[in-house]
């Protein structure tokens, strides 16, 4: 048995447990920065050796590393470290989080990663348990505001319904399909004549429990409410790594076992993917705070991403690959400059406290007009190509009604961000926000910088992007 | 399959199993009081899936069903811990674990 294919895991998994136990060694105030350099640190070590682990399955057949288990563990550990970095800087100001704020994103992006190489239900399950357990307790790590605890208590409670719903689904996919491995139930599936009505119950019931962690409509009601309410650098957090993962999944899923009756299960995810599309762009207009605007724009994203799934062809694949990574660039990019929003060391987060960013600040204000741009997905920048492959992927596989609507969504969705820069650049200024702290500036202009030149590395992310679609579809 | 089990069948246990689900789901959706009995419809969820698991696996003569529930049951214990410790966290900054009260943030 080849156990070093989980060697990245396993390193993570260790070095988050040396960091914790360092951390309760030290004085509290004195843990944040030593703990936060070190789980970067962990990360980026796990980071080189996913791009050099070897193919195959290993551990009993319960894990599988391909060129997509490889993609997408490469940016859970992106949106992981950026966030984290995120988080040295906020933590700066009066509302520090504790230590463990780190670690415990390191132990979610340690069950997003092994989410991403689960080849049956029982790793599935313990992975994402591993990835959501960790957030809930993020949520409500600034134990003194009330905000942060009702946000962690609403996340708390449907996020269990949903793993409980997606556990009872993997119940009933185990017994009528004889096996919790993907590999036999494929065979199952594709096998003999009609399907065991068991065995489809369960797979719809794990698709739930999965679209409600990427907050898909009809399972998105939980996501203003926690995205408002949790400290910036889990909500950066938040949007990345668990939705990759939970991407992830679907994907293996759906274009793997399922990948023969795709006929009918695509319009499922075509009347999803329209109606987060549409949902994401319409109930953000009246919203006054920045990030539960960031929260219906994610709602929205996925829809976009969703596109390339319901098309179901290894094109479209690659273009929710594409997709996804130009997402991470240009959210971790916002949330870097709303971390950056305080006055006096208190967190504002209304979209008016923007107003006049452009001359208080015109790098903040430049970032943020670039990620805004780019989420409408004007060329040349990032979005452009996401959506780019997305739209393609869907109008070759003849489903022009869905790219209407993406379309239609997009120029509404466009109002809004354009709104933000106008208030950025053309509102009265109010007060000058604090100076950011270098971290969260090194951030935010790194990812604006990348959503700028992403031109330069399409060739690369759509090559690696294609072979993680090959991989999958075979 | 053993005796006891092939004179029973599935169908009692799956039926138990379907029973304590829709319990637990009418328990999160149609309480409008306290927040403890919220987890302890979450546990019943889970509860309901491990019998499923466990039936299953007898019926197959496949151990991995209950190996599964064996991870179940500890990650239940895990949640059901944070549950508590965030409901604690949620009680001290509010002061009550009303369902009508948790709701500071809408739109």
């Amino acid at each position: 048995m080849n156990w070093t294919l989980a060697l990245p895991e396993i390193v993570l998994a260790v070095s988050g447990l040396v960091i914790l136990a360092a951390g309760v060694l030290m004085r509290k105030e004195e843990a944040f920065l030593p703990s936060a350099t070190l789980s970067v640190a962990a990360m980026i070590v796990s980071g080189f050796l996913v791009t050099t682990s070897s193919s195959g399955f290993g551990y009993g057949d319960v894990f599988v590393v391909d060129a997509f288990a490889r993609f997408i563990k490469l940016l859970v550990i992106a949106g992981g470290v950026a966030s984290i970095t995120l988080s040295i800087g906020y933590s700066d100001g009066k509302s520090a989080l504790p230590f463990e704020t780190p670690i415990l994103m390191l132990f979610s992006t340690l069950g997003a990663m092994i989410m991403a190489s689960s080849a049956n239900l029982m790793t599935l399950f313990v992975g994402l348990e591993l990835s959501s357990l960790s957030i809930y307790i993020l949520c409500a790590i600034e134990r003194d505001r009330v905000e942060a605890a009702e946000a962690g208590l609403k996340y708390f409670i449907l996020g269990s319904l949903a793993s409980g719903l997606l556990l009872y689904g993997a119940s009933l996919a185990y017994g009528f399909a004889g096996t919790m491995e993907f590999a036999p139930i494929a065979v199952e599936i594709n096998g003999a004549g009609a399907l065991p009505v068991g065995l489809v119950i369960g797979v719809v019931f794990i698709v739930v429990g999965l679209a409600f962690k990427l907050s898909a409509v009809p399972f998105h009601m939980w996501t203003p409410d926690v995205y408002q309410g949790s400290p910036t650098p889990v909500t950066a957090f938040m949007a990345g790594a668990p939705k990759f993962a939970a991407f992830a999944l679907i994907l293996r899923v759906m274009m793997g076992p399922f990948g023969a009756m795709s006929p009918r299960w695509q319009l499922l995810i075509e009347v999803i993917s329209a109606l987060s599309m549409l949902f994401g762009a319409l109930a953000a207009i009246p919203q006054r705070d920045i990030k539960r605007l960031m929260a219906y724009s994610s709602i929205g994203h996925m829809g976009y991403a969703m596109m390339g799934l319901a098309a179901a062809t290894p094109v479209g694949t690659r273009g929710t690959l594409v997709y996804l990574t130009t997402y991470l660039v240009m959210n971790v990019g916002v949330f870097g400059v709303i971390s950056a929003m305080r006055r006096r060391g208190r967190e504002v987060t209304t979209i008016a406290d923007l107003a006049g960013l452009g001359r208080t600040n015109p790098a903040m204000a430049m970032v943020m007009a670039i990620c805004m741009f780019s989420m409408i997905g004007v060329p040349p920048l990032a979005g452009f190509f996401g959506k780019f492959m997305v739209f393609g992927a869907a109008w070759n596989a003849g489903l022009y009604g869905l790219v209407a609507v993406g379309a239609l969504s997009a120029v509404i969705g466009a109002f809004y961000y354009l709104r933000v820069v106008k208030v950025v650049y053309f509102d009265a200024s109010v007060a000058p926000f604090d100076k950011p702290a270098p971290s969260i500036a090194f951030v935010s202009a790194a990812m604006g910088l990348a959503t700028v030149l992403f031109l330069l590395a399409l060739g690369p992310v759509s090559e690696a992007a294609g072979a993680a679609a090959k991989a999958l579809v075979g | 399959m053993n005796d006891a089990f092939a004179q029973i069948g599935l169908g009692p246990f799956l039926t138990v199993g379907a029973a304590l689900l829709v319990l637990g789901v009418f328990g999160i959706f149609l309480n409008r009081k306290n927040i403890i009995i919220i987890m302890m419809s979450m546990e019943l969820i889970l509860l309901a899936a491990n019998i499923n698991l466990v039936a299953f696996s007898a019926a197959l003569g496949d151990l991995s069903g209950q190996v599964l529930t064996v991870f179940v049951l500890t990650i239940a214990a895990a949640e059901a811990a944070i549950g508590l410790a965030i409901l604690t966290v949620y009680f001290r900054n509010r002061g009550s674990i009303q369902v009508e009260d948790v709701a500071l943030m809408k739109g």
